[in-house]
């Protein structure tokens, strides 16, 4: 594993080492004011995998995803992202490597003094990309969540369900190579939940971007991985019975540790007392 | 109290005082480095500069013509009246007039960067600026200081004439003195040390009001009751040193200039 620490200007940063995984963790734990939170977590999550991390509230799931990105520095243990230790970069060197990556927060943390567009477009315009471009851009990302109305408005004029669907545009706009979503349902109505849900089986199917998605919502996560999208008919359709999305795997969190890493089926099938009364 | 309560206090004080000098290092180190972010620093000069100066003025006005109002009965007593144009002068530009514009800015700014930088805090839109690849120092804190040192500096000046001005109405136009007297012992005895000193404290309180506002705003947690213990905090905090750094600069201008 390469520990990078200058990071190529002429190649995209998760083109760098192109053998490394998405995302790999290394015996990684962090606690807050004494308390352990994760306790030596390892896994990884390779390119065009999506791994779904399943876990009790309050277990450390966005605590791990924080840290994926950089956004927390674990107390030991490495972590790395395309190859470069996000654990030991400096500031300026992970806002680079950030250009490869998508990240959709629990309440969807849309600047509300911008409007949406202004929030999608909101890594264009301190690039200082041409304005048109960034229109065309914003335009084409909200068209994906199917908001291409919305370019005007607050997000105080949206719907919890709408903002949620706003912060995925913003996390793709720049066709990031790793998408960390973190509970994209969480709060949201049963309906408006498979919105979001179809939106990341679409993201998955039609970009074969890798991610890491946190929920604790297990009919979204079984329906990410017994759904496709049909790029035919731009719906998603369930997969023929038995059949499941090999690209989709899970790993489940319990009291800071890591109690399952593995397919959907060892997960349904595990003898686990845990994972089955979880399940249950 | 128990010795662990003490030193648990002791280390969260450290900690703090650490985290409020890193902070404030890394946004001098900002100002140097690229990008640089012109549009936002005048958002917040506007904000901060504009936005003070009613109260400023107000401020300003009153305090010069309660500081007459006082003094004149006072030297009155001693055959000095002639002088108020001279007490308010001194008065204003060394003393009152930077600790209350500071005092006014501080109560107003710190307290509004806090609570903003709060909610943005509280509602992850610090962390997703840095998962957008910006650095929210650069962005957010560097922009608020530097347009509180040159907005505060200007409005300090503002501060000073108006509180002559209102020294003067209450001189002239309340207690009768000649209008050519007062104006003639405003400036009179004002050398320029007496205005350096007034021109220099400033520019530290500025500092101490936008850094202690934004640290307070960067290191809340804990939800909306978070944010408004943090307001009040980066208030009482900005405040107090403001008046322990007049102390400071004043026995250290004095200590060089004699005066």
């Amino acid at each position: 594993m390469t520990a990078g620490t200058a990071l190529a200007t002429d190649i995209p940063e998760s083109q760098a080492h192109p053998d490394a995984p998405a995302i790999r963790f290394e015996d990684v734990s962090i606690g807050f004011e004494g308390k352990d939170v994760l306790d030596h977590i390892s896994f990884e999550v390779k390119r065009g995998e999506t791994r779904i991390l399943l876990g009790p509230a309050g277990v450390g799931k966005s605590v791990l995803l924080k840290l994926a990105d950089g956004l927390f520095r674990p107390d030991s243990g490495r972590i790395f992202v395309f190859g470069f230790e996000v654990s030991a970069m400096p500031e300026d060197e992970l806002f680079r490597l950030r250009e490869s990556i998508g990240m959709v927060f629990q309440e969807s943390a849309l600047f509300d003094s911008l409007t949406v567009r202004d929030n999608v477009g909101y890594r264009l315009i301190q690039e200082r990309v041409p304005d048109d471009e960034i229109d065309r851009r914003v335009s084409e990302a909200l068209n994906f969540v199917e908001l291409g109305h919305t370019m005007a408005k607050l997000p105080s004029e949206l719907s919890g369900g709408m903002r949620r669907r706003v912060a995925i545009a913003r996390a793709i706009i720049t066709k990031p190579e790793l998408i960390l979503y973190d509970s994209p349902t969480g709060g949201l109505d049963p309906i408006t939940s498979t919105t979001i849900i179809d939106l990341v089986i679409k993201q998955r199917d039609v970009s074969k971007t890798s991610s890491l998605l946190v929920t604790h919502r297990l009919q979204d996560a079984f329906m990410l991985a017994t759904h496709r999208f049909n790029t035919d008919t731009g719906e998603v359709v369930t997969l023929p019975e038995n059949q499941i999305d090999p690209s989709t795997s899970f790993l489940v969190l319990h009291q800071g540790k890591l109690v399952f890493d593995g397919p959907t089926h060892d997960l349904v099938n595990s003898n686990d007392d845990f994972l089955k009364q979880y399940l249950a | 109290m128990p010795i662990t309560t003490v030193d648990a206090a002791a280390k969260r004080g450290v900690a703090a005082v650490q985290q409020y000098s890193l902070l404030s290092a890394r946004a001098i180190v900002d100002f140097f480095r690229p990008p640089f972010y012109g549009a936002d620093i005048i958002t917040q000069a506007d904000l901060i500069g504009i936005g003070s100066l009613p109260i400023v003025i107000l401020t300003g006005f009153f305090t010069g013509g309660v500081l007459a109002l006082q003094s004149a009965s006072t030297l009155a007593q001693f055959g000095a009246a002639a002088i108020t144009g001279q007490l308010v002068s001194f008065s204003m530009i060394k003393e009152l007039g930077p600790v209350l514009t500071s005092l006014m800015v501080s109560g107003r700014n710190a307290s509004g960067m806090a609570s903003e930088l709060g909610s943005m805090m509280v509602t992850e839109q610090i962390d997703a600026m840095r998962a957008l690849g910006t650095d929210p120092v650069k962005k957010l804190v560097m922009p608020r200081i530097v347009a509180t040192i040159i907005m505060l500096f200007f409005l300090t000046i503002i501060s000073d004439l108006v509180g002559i001005m209102g020294g003067a109405f209450v001189a002239v136009i309340m207690l009768g003195q000649d209008a050519n007297q007062y104006f003639h012992t405003v400036y009179q005895s004002l050398q320029y040390p007496d205005i350096l000193q007034g021109l220099v404290k400033p520019l530290f309180f500025g500092f101490i009001i936008a850094t202690i506002g934004c640290y307070y705003g960067m290191s809340t947690r804990g939800g909306t009751q978070g944010v408004g213990r943090s307001t009040t905090q980066a208030v009482v905090v900005s405040s107090v040193l403001i008046i322990a750094m007049d102390f400071v600069i004043s026995r250290f201008m004095i200590g060089i200039f004699g005066r």
